[in-house]
């Protein structure tokens, strides 16, 4: 695609994601009912264009008879912060953890990066279902789970560019002109490195939103009766015979979400930084 | 290469070492088993009794000792809910279902994905490479398991059950969850492979080649193909540890009796022996595949140098 389509993709992007972050906002004024209150007499309604559909719920009920187009709204909440807070945290340490290593080296480095080799071992869901039996399920530990599995990357990649950096010239002017460790960092190293990072970032706010999802499907997630997009299909998917809305609905929500996400990064990749995960 | 191969296997020990002790300290944090095995009208003198059969009165360093020589031979103890021995139940369910289907998963995404790319690289901003992109776009922005889910309703339900939705078997049970868990990486492979043939296809030796005649077939598998593949091998074997990280998920939608499924089935019940067998193979086979795809790569490029 051209770089001027790219770039209108991105910025219809961006309308959609603004778009479903106010949703979010104002899930308690959008929702058409209570997205945790059950009413038996109207479960599996179906949507309101199908025979036996009403108004009252457009997107049609679960099979506790809560509303359906209430629990999306109410669940963007959940994999939007899940996915933001996460990116922000794990980016905040992994940058702050790589920087460190690269520019003292040392014991401190090794031990990270040997650290970072194990948590590669380990697959994401592998961890996340370790960690998350151990923790129990709730939002901080879901958030703690994708943030241990999330640094390293940031870490590997600002570690590899502080190496690179911190001989250049101007770094070894500025510190001739006698400029501390911390404003070298500070003012030097961090400035040149952000580019490649907010890339990565915008990337892995997309992953974090499937894996937040993935967990949430396998009761790992946010407790119940709270919703959430995982959970919402885990819930609807042994009534997909009755009620194929249930497992159509909040993955339709994921898809579009991910999708816009995955479209501005490649916009950002390539406006910022052309040589991160070019072409992946 | 000698010396490159053994500091690679030693940090391969080093991460599986790191791995397992993480997984022996993380259970033990769960909470104690023993009040799972007994039934309800048990008295305190039988949990103890269950806590001393299972080591777990023992203080934890001793634990971790008995542990760590027993680990290597592949004596993780007995599934407390099976009673049989965990590493035997964790090979049985890694063998043959869930490499089955990791298998086929990686075939799928890999076959496909070659020719995906280099018809959306040699019709570069046209119609099929535009259609091509975005359906990778999509496959790679969309859950797994949410595939998984849309297949069962198409397949099993709409279409009367063309294809089963549960379960394990025939071949016929392999086709959805395998096309579940290949899609996300076959979009990314697709995507790799356009992006290496076309830095390839500008190269001066492509252009030797199309000046002499030989044929665009040969140029585009034989001279290209082969320069643009380097990149793909590290992914494709980085996709397979991927194919075993997915399983777990996939292996839950579609009831496939393997060992992410064993594993996710092992956490609520405290089945500490079984999650620490699961997760050391899981491990063993992720850090066996990385050392792998380093040898190839240096046996596919000359350039490259094992130091």
């Amino acid at each position: 695609m051209t770089r001027r389509r790219d770039k209108g993709a991105a910025l219809a992007s961006l309308i959609v994601l603004a778009a479903v972050t106010a949703a979010a906002i104002l899930a308690p004024m959008l929702s058409p009912a209570d997205p945790v209150k059950n009413d038996l007499l109207e479960r599996l309604a179906p949507p309101m264009w199908n025979a036996g559909g009403s108004a009252a719920h457009p997107l049609g009920t679960d099979t506790l008879g809560r509303d359906v187009l209430s629990r999306l709204l109410y669940g963007a909440r959940v994999s939007l912060v899940v996915g933001f807070v996460t990116v922000i945290i794990s980016g905040a340490v992994g940058v702050a953890l790589g920087m460190v290593g690269g520019f003292y080296g040392g014991w401190l480095d090794d031990v990270l990066m040997r650290a970072g080799d194990v948590q590669l071992a380990f697959p994401v869901l592998l961890l996340g279902v370790a960690l998350l039996s151990v923790l129990g399920p709730g939002f901080g530990n879901l958030i703690l789970v994708l943030v241990v599995s999330g640094w390293i990357t940031y870490a590997r990649i600002v570690r590899g560019e502080t190496l690179s950096l911190k001989h250049r010239e101007f770094v070894e002017a500025a510190r001739a002109l006698g400029a501390l460790d911390g404003r070298l960092i500070w003012r030097h190293l961090l400035p040149n490195v952000w580019a490649p990072i907010a890339v990565v970032a915008t990337f892995s706010v997309a992953r974090t939103i499937i894996a937040e999802a993935s967990l949430s499907f396998l009761g790992l997630g946010v407790p119940a009766p709270t919703p959430s997009w995982g959970a919402m299909l885990d819930e609807g998917r042994n009534y997909i015979t009755t009620g194929w809305w249930l497992a159509l609905f909040p993955g339709t929500a994921i898809l579009v979400v991910v999708l816009v996400i995955n479209l501005i990064g490649d916009w950002l990749r390539d406006a910022l930084d052309p040589r991160v995960e070019r072409g992946i | 290469m000698s010396s490159f191969l053994l500091r690679r296997l030693v940090h391969g020990v080093f991460v599986i070492w790191g791995v397992v002790t993480a997984v022996f300290f993380l259970v033990r944090l769960t909470g104690d088993p023993s009040a799972f095995l007994v039934d309800q009208s048990a008295t305190r003198e039988e949990i103890a009794h269950t806590r001393h059969l299972l080591g777990l009165d023992r203080p934890l360093y001793e634990q971790y000792a008995a542990f760590l020589v027993a680990a290597p031979r592949g004596d993780f103890g007995t599934s407390i809910r099976d009673k049989r021995p965990a590493m035997a139940l964790v090979l049985e369910h890694l063998w043959p279902a869930t490499v089955e289907l990791a298998l086929a998963a990686a075939l799928l995404s890999t076959v496909l994905a070659v020719p995906l790319g280099i018809i959306s690289a040699t019709h570069k901003d046209r119609a099929t490479d535009h259609v091509s992109r975005l359906a990778s776009l999509l496959l790679q922005s969309m859950p797994g398991f949410w595939l998984g889910l849309l297949l069962i309703l198409l397949f099993a339900v709409e279409l009367r059950g063309l294809l089963p939705a549960y379960g394990w078997g025939t071949w016929r049970h392999l086709i959805l969850p395998a096309v579940a868990l290949a899609a996300a990486p076959l979009a990314q492979n697709a995507r790799l492979v356009r992006a290496g043939m076309l830095e390839v296809l500008q190269q001066d030796y492509v252009r030797t080649a199309r000046a002499k005649g030989v044929p665009e077939r040969s140029i585009l598998y034989r001279h290209a193909f082969k320069n643009a593949a380097i990149p793909f091998i590290t992914v494709t074997g980085l996709s397979l540890g991927f194919m075993l990280s997915g399983a777990i998920i996939i292996e839950t939608v579609f009831a496939w009796p393997g060992l992410g499924r064993l594993i996710v089935q092992a956490v609520p019940g405290r089945d500490f022996p079984v999650i620490q067998a699961g997760v050391f193979v899981f491990a063993l086979i992720f850090v066996t595949l990385n050392l792998a795809v380093d040898l190839l790569y240096a046996a596919v490029d000359p350039r490259v140098r094992l130091s």
